[in-house]
């Protein structure tokens, strides 16, 4: 981290924000990283480069995330979920973790509804990433920006 | 034994899409952090989660460092025929524990 740590108990929600949109302005500002390269390559080696379309993928979080150690995320695909037609799997990918993967889920068309949900640690304010493998080969994406007020893991980061 | 919660329908009728969400008591250890000797402490996470329906594998996950403490699990899966749904965990250091959970199907 480049940015001083505040301590949590900033006083106002105003002085919060304040801190929060710095830390955006920080990432944004921060010359092409190694991390987002990175980012690139988890999800080049998921779909063993096959080209990565956005769209049919929701990948639901909290914008705001106040305790990175508990984050619940939902991933949600637009897929009939029929034998012809369904969600093989679906991956998730961050940025600034100390490791690129988060979780991969197999599912097929037994699973009925391509929806699943779990609670993830986020190190740091960073982007992540859903990915669908569909049957028909075809890979999807969404990607969404969190920003994270109380990180993770802060003892071990470098 | 780590302590389980499951929430899943005991009843639903045939083709309906069932939601199941379990939790496993576990403290999913990342191998990244420093314990108070500051020697980095060993990872113990859980790899896998699966569920298999009457012995077919109807969902699977493979999770990481970045899955929280006490994982939890949500997915869904079509009501084909009244048995069992079997949910298993497996990680770090021969972590393996299973419970099964009954499912009757009306027509």
């Amino acid at each position: 981290m480049t940015q001083p740590m505040h301590p949590p108990a900033l006083p106002r929600r105003r002085h919060i924000l304040a801190g929060a949109t710095g830390l955006a302005m920080g990432v944004l500002l921060r010359p092409a990283s190694a991390a987002a390269g990175d980012l690139a390559v988890a999800v080049a080696t998921y779909t063993r480069g096959a080209p990565v379309r956005a769209g049919k993928v929701k990948l639901d979080i909290a914008e705001l995330v106040d305790n990175g150690n508990v984050v619940p995320i939902t991933v949600t695909v637009d897929s009939p979920m029929t034998a012809a037609d369904h969600v093989k799997s679906i991956a998730v990918f961050n940025e600034k973790n100390p490791q690129r993967d988060v979780a991969r889920f197999t599912l097929g068309p037994r699973a009925g509804k391509a929806s699943v949900s779990t609670r993830i640690r986020l190190a740091t304010s960073q982007q992540l990433v859903a990915v669908a493998q569909m049957s028909d080969g075809s890979y999807w994406s969404h990607t969404v920006n969190v920003i994270v007020t109380l990180a993770a893991c802060i003892e071990g980061e470098p | 034994m780590a302590r389980t919660l499951i929430n899943a329908p005991s009843a639903a009728r045939r083709g309906e899409v069932i939601e199941i969400r379990a939790t496993i008591g576990h403290p999913m250890e990342t191998g990244f952090r420093a314990g108070e000797d500051g020697k980095v402490l060993p990872r113990n996470i859980i790899q896998t989660f699966s569920c298999r329906y009457n012995g077919e594998l109807v969902f699977s996950a493979e999770l990481f460092s970045a899955v929280s403490a006490n994982p939890y699990i949500a997915f869904h899966t079509v009501a084909t025929e009244s048995g069992t749904l079997v949910l298993s965990w497996e990680g770090d250091n021969g972590f393996s524990q299973a419970e099964s959970i009954q499912l009757a199907v009306t027509a």
